[in-house]
C-alpha cells in the first residue's frame, strides 16, 4: 500500500518536472517530437530506476558508517555519471538497435538535474530499499508522461499560429505552465 | 585587452543572458523564484560556485587530459557546492531551509558546465574571471526580477515589504509551480521583442545611411 502511494504521489501528484522544476532542459530540448519523447522518458526512467538502486546502499552502507554525510554530492554526481557511462557501454553490446534508438539521449542523461534530485529526495526523505527503488521508476514515469504529452502539443502547435516573439520556448513554458495548473487537479488523489 | 575583458563581462548581461537567452539553468530559475529574497541567495550561491569552479578550472585546464575533463570538472564543481552549501546551512539558516535540495542541485546547474566547457578550459584566468562574473550578475539579476514579478503578483510585497494595500487580490497561482513557467515564458517573449526591436533600429539606420 505504501509503495503504492509512493507511485502515485511521485509520477502524478508530485511531478517532478512540473512541480519541482527538475529535469526542465530535456523537457524543453527534446520534446519536439513524440518519438525523441518517447525514447528519451525511456532512457531516463531506466537510468532513475538504476540510480536509485546504486545510491541508496552507497549512501547507508558507505557514507552513513564511515560519518561522511557531506560528501554525498560528490558521491552522488560520479556513481551517476559512471553509471550512465556503464549503461551506454552495455546497451551498445547488448543491443545496436535500442542503442541507435537511445544513443544520444544517453549522455544527456547525466547533467539530468532530475536524476542528483531523485538521490537527494530519496535521502532527506529517508526511504527504505524497496521505497527507493518504487520511487525512482516512478518518478522516470512521471518525467515520461509529462515529456510525451508536451510532444504531442508541440507537434500540433506547429500548425498555430503564434505571435511571432512568443515561438519557441517561450510558447513552451506558458503550455507548461498551463500544464502545472491541470496536474494540480491530482492533488486531491492522497493527503500529503 | 582591458577592452576585450569589458566585452567578456558586458555580454553577460544582455546578449548572453543565462536564462532567458542562453535557455540554461531554467531550473533554479523556475523553483526557487517564489520571493525575491530567494531568488537573490540562490543567484549569490550560484554565482559563488561559478566564479570559483570555473577559475580554478582555468587554472588546471592544462594539467587535465581531455578525455577525463567531464568527471574532473565535475568534481572540483560539487566540492565547491558542498562548501556553499554548508556555509549557508550555518550563517543562514532559514534560506538554506526554504531553498532546500535546490542548494545542492547546483552542481548540476548547465551554466557553470557550460562556461567551463566554452570558456573556461580554453582561456586563462582574467578573461575568466570576467566571463564568470558578467554571466553570474546576469543571472541574479535575473532570479531577483522573477522573484520580484511572482512576490508582487503572488503576495503584493517586495522582499517581504508590503507593497500594495489591503484592496489587492493576490494571485496565489504566481507562488505556486505554474505562476513560474508563465512569468518564465512571458519574460521570454518580452526578451525576444525588445531584442527583435533593437535589430529593427539597427537595419533601419543602416538603410538610411
Amino acid at each position: 500500500m505504501e509503495l503504492i502511494l509512493i507511485f502515485i504521489s511521485a509520477s502524478l501528484i508530485n511531478n517532478f518536472v512540473l512541480t519541482y522544476f527538475l529535469g526542465i532542459c530535456p523537457f524543453v530540448g527534446v520534446s519536439n517530437k513524440t518519438e525523441n519523447a518517447l525514447n528519451m522518458g525511456f532512457a531516463t526512467t531506466f537510468v532513475m530506476t538504476l540510480t536509485a538502486a546504486a545510491t541508496w546502499p552507497i549512501y547507508n552502507f558507505v557514507l552513513v558508517p564511515f560519518k561522511v554525510p557531506f560528501l554525498q554530492y560528490v558521491a552522488f554526481i560520479i556513481i551517476i555519471a559512471a553509471l550512465v557511462q556503464f549503461v551506454e557501454m552495455y546497451i551498445r553490446k547488448a543491443s545496436p538497435s535500442l542503442y541507435r534508438a537511445l544513443g544520444i539521449f544517453l549522455p544527456l542523461i547525466t547533467t539530468n538535474c532530475a536524476v542528483l534530485g531523485l538521490a537527494l529526495f530519496m535521502v532527506m526523505r529517508e526511504y527504505s530499499f524497496l521505497e527507493s527503488i518504487v520511487f525512482g521508476f516512478a518518478t522516470g514515469a512521471g518525467f515520461t508522461l509529462a515529456i510525451v504529452m508536451m510532444s504531442g502539443i508541440r507537434e500540433e502547435l506547429e500548425f498555430a499560429d503564434v505571435p511571432k516573439h512568443f515561438q519557441g520556448i517561450s510558447i513552451t513554458l506558458i503550455i507548461a505552465g498551463m500544464m502545472a495548473l491541470a496536474f494540480m487537479g491530482f492533488a486531491g488523489l492522497i493527503r500529503g | 585587452m582591458a577592452n576585450n575583458l569589458g566585452y567578456e563581462f558586458k555580454k553577460g548581461l544582455w546578449q548572453e543572458l543565462p536564462p532567458f537567452r542562453l535557455v540554461l539553468g531554467l531550473c533554479p530559475t523556475l523553483a526557487v523564484t517564489n520571493s525575491a529574497v530567494n531568488g537573490l541567495a540562490m543567484g549569490m550561491a550560484t554565482i559563488f560556485v561559478l566564479f570559483t569552479s570555473n577559475i580554478l578550472i582555468s587554472l588546471v585546464r592544462r594539467t587535465i587530459s581531455s578525455q577525463v575533463r567531464i568527471p574532473a570538472y565535475v568534481v572540483i564543481i560539487a566540492t565547491l557546492v558542498t562548501v556553499a552549501d554548508l556555509f549557508l546551512a550555518a550563517v543562514f539558516p532559514d534560506i538554506s531551509k526554504s531553498l532546500g535540495p535546490y542548494i545542492p542541485l547546483i552542481v548540476v546547474n548547465c551554466i557553470i558546465l557550460g562556461r567551463a566547457e566554452a570558456f573556461a578550459q580554453k582561456n586563462s584566468i582574467l578573461p575568466t574571471a570576467a566571463d564568470t562574473l558578467g554571466i553570474g550578475i546576469g543571472f541574479i539579476l535575473s532570479l531577483t526580477l522573477m522573484g520580484t514579478i511572482r512576490e508582487v503578483l503572488g503576495f503584493g510585497s517586495i522582499f517581504g515589504v508590503k507593497l500594495l494595500g489591503d484592496w489587492f487580490e493576490p494571485w496565489i497561482v504566481m507562488i505556486l509551480p505554474a505562476g513560474a513557467f508563465l512569468v518564465f515564458g512571458g519574460l521570454v517573449a518580452l526578451v525576444n521583442w525588445i531584442s527583435s526591436r533593437k535589430t529593427e533600429k539597427a537595419a533601419e539606420a543602416a538603410m538610411s545611411r
